[in-house]
């Protein structure tokens, strides 16, 4: 990346000889490396000049600046600005001679997206599996001493627990809420079924924090003498004449009450997918099974659930790894004490709070490595979809 | 970031056509079971709604649902918490998640449009591995990222700036724009790009004066996804941005809020809806867009 000042230089009087100086030469294209360094440099011509603009435009750094004008500068850079600069990069390239636009064009309009992966996701990939298997404060190499403790101190076993537990309950219960709305809704009134609908699907809008405050008033204890019961689940109980609970600190069932919050959150997702995959399902299809004298029950598992089987696993999967990375409600809801720390949550704290590197990388390792086999699946997925075509 | 979803693009179940096929049994025990589960998950939201406009007295004193007894009690209800809460770092963190939210919905669209043309469109060697790789890059856990990103801005000095954190979420953004648009770009159809070229169009009109204006319910539907992450994100604003009273966002201040306990329990409830306003507008008005996206695609998580 160092290389891209030179080379963006480089191709700028190159494209002004082009077409009459003694530089035109249709045979270019023979020369692979030089067409490889071209193509590179039209990648990189486009970030490296908006890199420039943010280092040099001080202002964009400054906390204290005017926000909004950082904003519309920021807007004017982002949409304006970009647009130019793709433009001018589009009008660089077609000015070269022979085949090289055709040849240049797909990496200048490539580039600038791949250059932002590298940097914000390939990169610290590769970075962050370097760091675990580095010493907290990163001056040794400890080999896999990190994923050691990780396996065998108590508190990020505790931790994978938990998460494992998130991600066993939590998307099934979900997929199954979403089904049951799904079918249900589907009997009733278009009127009332978009309203049902909306109002499961609603949460889906608000953050994962906010979640955990419209709960607070939900789990909310108060110990004897201390006034009367403001959360709605311990004043339930006393008009039954029950204790009122301590539900986020008494393990590990408080694990449990925290995952209704995420339920709560992503039954809408589950729900809306399967809603408009039950009205794929072919009428004819219902319609034959139920001539056939299959009760609404049997059409309901024995024709509806097979069709959308696929559809179910997608769901799943997808609120698998939503659950998997849960941070914010275990953070805000009980900061992960009372045995309720998953992994996501850990890492964070031993990265940003304890300034443990190594061990931070570790738990961020581990979060990866469990997603790979969907990773790996994905593209599988899309390598036979491109076979189709 | 993500999985990749369904491959059927079914019409969005919000927008049912009128003579929707109607499935039998829709009696009072379907009616019933829908009421208990929509109330269910209607309660928690709405006690919080109540609380909100109750007088920080009786809402450290008694339970919402007491509100119900003098409902028509005009003493019951007040502003006075929203009032505090906007002047107590609330206002000031709504405006910096606007100044973070736009720039991040928009500069992701913009660089993922010319890539997903490019892999919709045209032919070149890489193109392949390349498109493997962001659909590789969908689903890695945002914590990967943390570590090394952090310690770049920290070494460049620009932790806790704007700038910081829109290429952040652009990034992170990335990989499923640029899927979700390859995919809607992809299946327009061949012969309109065909004519395009005959009528002497390149590549850079073509994308600006046809692909752009026809991909609009897909750079929709992947603006409101943007939008929704990033106005409700936490962890990258709190990594990146800082917890510093002057850069907050929304839902740090909200999480800082929350985590004082029992004192700020009387504006947790108005301080909560401040930072749910925006989005739920904007996810019941573009429901539609919304929904669409769901079910083309994938989610974010």
């Amino acid at each position: 990346m160092s290389t891209t000042p030179p080379l963006l230089e480089d191709d700028a009087p190159q494209e002004k000889q082009s077409g009459r100086g003694p530089f035109h030469d249709p045979g270019v294209d023979d020369n692979r490396l030089v067409v490889w360094a071209l193509r590179l440099a039209s990648a990189l011509a486009v970030p490296a000049v908006i890199a420039l603009f943010f280092f040099t435009v001080g202002f964009l750094k400054d906390d204290d600046g005017n926000k909004l004008l950082q904003v519309l500068v920021a807007l004017l850079v982002g949409v304006g600005g970009v647009w130019v600069l793709y433009w001018g990069m589009d009008r660089l390239v077609g000015m070269l001679p022979g085949t090289l636009p055709s040849a240049l064009r797909p990496y200048a309009f490539v580039g600038p997206a791949m250059v932002l992966l590298t940097f914000y996701l390939v990169y610290p990939v590769i970075n962050t599996t370097i760091l675990s298997l580095q010493s907290n404060s990163g001056d040794e190499f400890v080999g896999l001493d990190n994923f050691q403790t990780l396996f065998t101190e108590s508190r990020y076993l505790i931790s994978m627990r938990n998460s494992i537990l998130w991600v066993l309950v939590v998307p099934v219960v979900a997929v199954l809420i979403g089904l049951a709305m799904a079918t249900l809704a589907d009997r009733m009134s278009t009127r009332w079924e978009n309203v049902s609908k909306s109002l499961v699907f609603m949460p889906m809008a608000i953050s994962f924090v906010a979640a955990s405050v419209v709960w607070t008033f939900v789990y909310s204890f108060r110990p004897e003498g201390f006034g009367e019961q403001i959360g709605l689940l311990n004043a339930l109980r006393g008009a039954f004449d029950l204790d009122p609970i301590l539900w986020l600190q008494q393990a590990p069932e408080n694990n449990l009450y925290l995952m209704v919050i995420l339920v709560w959150l992503q039954t809408g997702f589950a729900m809306v997918i399967l809603s408009s995959a039950i009205k794929g399902v072919p009428g004819e299809l219902l319609e034959a099974a139920r001539i056939d004298g299959a009760n609404e029950w049997q059409v309901f598992t024995k024709v509806i659930v097979p069709s959308i089987a696929t559809t179910m696993v997608v769901v799943w999967t997808t609120i698998v790894i939503t659950t998997w990375k849960v941070f914010d409600i275990v953070w805000v809801n009980t900061g992960g004490d009372f045995d309720t720390s998953v992994v996501a949550e850990l890492m964070v704290t031993e990265f940003f709070v304890n300034r443990a590197n190594g061990i931070g990388a570790a738990l961020a390792v581990v979060l990866f490595i469990a997603v790979v086999p969907i990773l790996v699946l994905n593209i599988k997925r899309f390598r036979e979809q491109e076979d189709l075509r | 970031m993500t999985t990749v979803a369904t491959e059927e693009t079914t019409e969005p179940a919000f927008e049912l056509e009128p003579d929707k096929e109607q499935q039998p049994g829709g009696g009072f025990p379907v009616y019933l079971a829908v009421g208990i589960i929509c109330t269910l998950w209607t309660i928690p939201t709405l006690g919080l709604l109540i609380n909100s406009f109750r007088e920080a007295r009786s809402v450290r004193a008694s339970g919402w649902w007491n509100a119900f007894g003098s409902f028509f009690d005009s003493a019951t209800w007040t502003l006075d918490n929203y009032s505090t809460v906007l002047a107590e770092g609330f206002g000031n963190a709504f405006i910096n998640t606007v100044a973070v939210t736009i720039p991040s919905v928009v500069i992701p669209i913009t660089v993922a449009a010319f890539a997903a043309y490019a892999f919709a469109w045209m032919d070149f060697p890489g193109r392949n591995v390349l498109f493997v790789t962001v659909i590789g890059l969908m689903v890695v856990p945002l914590q990967m990222s943390l570590i090394p990103i952090l310690r770049i801005y920290t070494s460049l000095d620009l932790n806790g700036t704007f700038p910081s954190v829109w290429l952040a979420h652009a990034g992170f953004g990335l990989p499923l724009a640029i899927y979700l648009l390859r995919n809607y770009m992809g299946s327009l159809p061949r012969d309109i790009i065909e004519s395009a070229k005959v009528d002497g169009a390149d590549h850079f009109s073509t994308f600006t004066r046809l692909i752009i204006p026809l991909s609009v319910p897909a750079l929709a539907s992947f603006a409101i996804f943007q939008f929704l992450w990033v106005w409700n994100d936490y962890l990258v604003a709190l990594v990146f941005l800082g917890i510093e009273p002057q850069s907050r966002v929304l839902t740090v201040e909200l999480g800082d809020l929350a985590g004082r306990g029992e004192g700020a329990l009387t504006l947790l409830p108005a301080a909560a809806f401040v930072t749910m306003i925006l989005p739920l507008v904007v996810f019941f008005g573009m429901q539609r867009f919304f929904v669409r996206g769901l079910t083309a695609g994938s989610v974010k998580g």
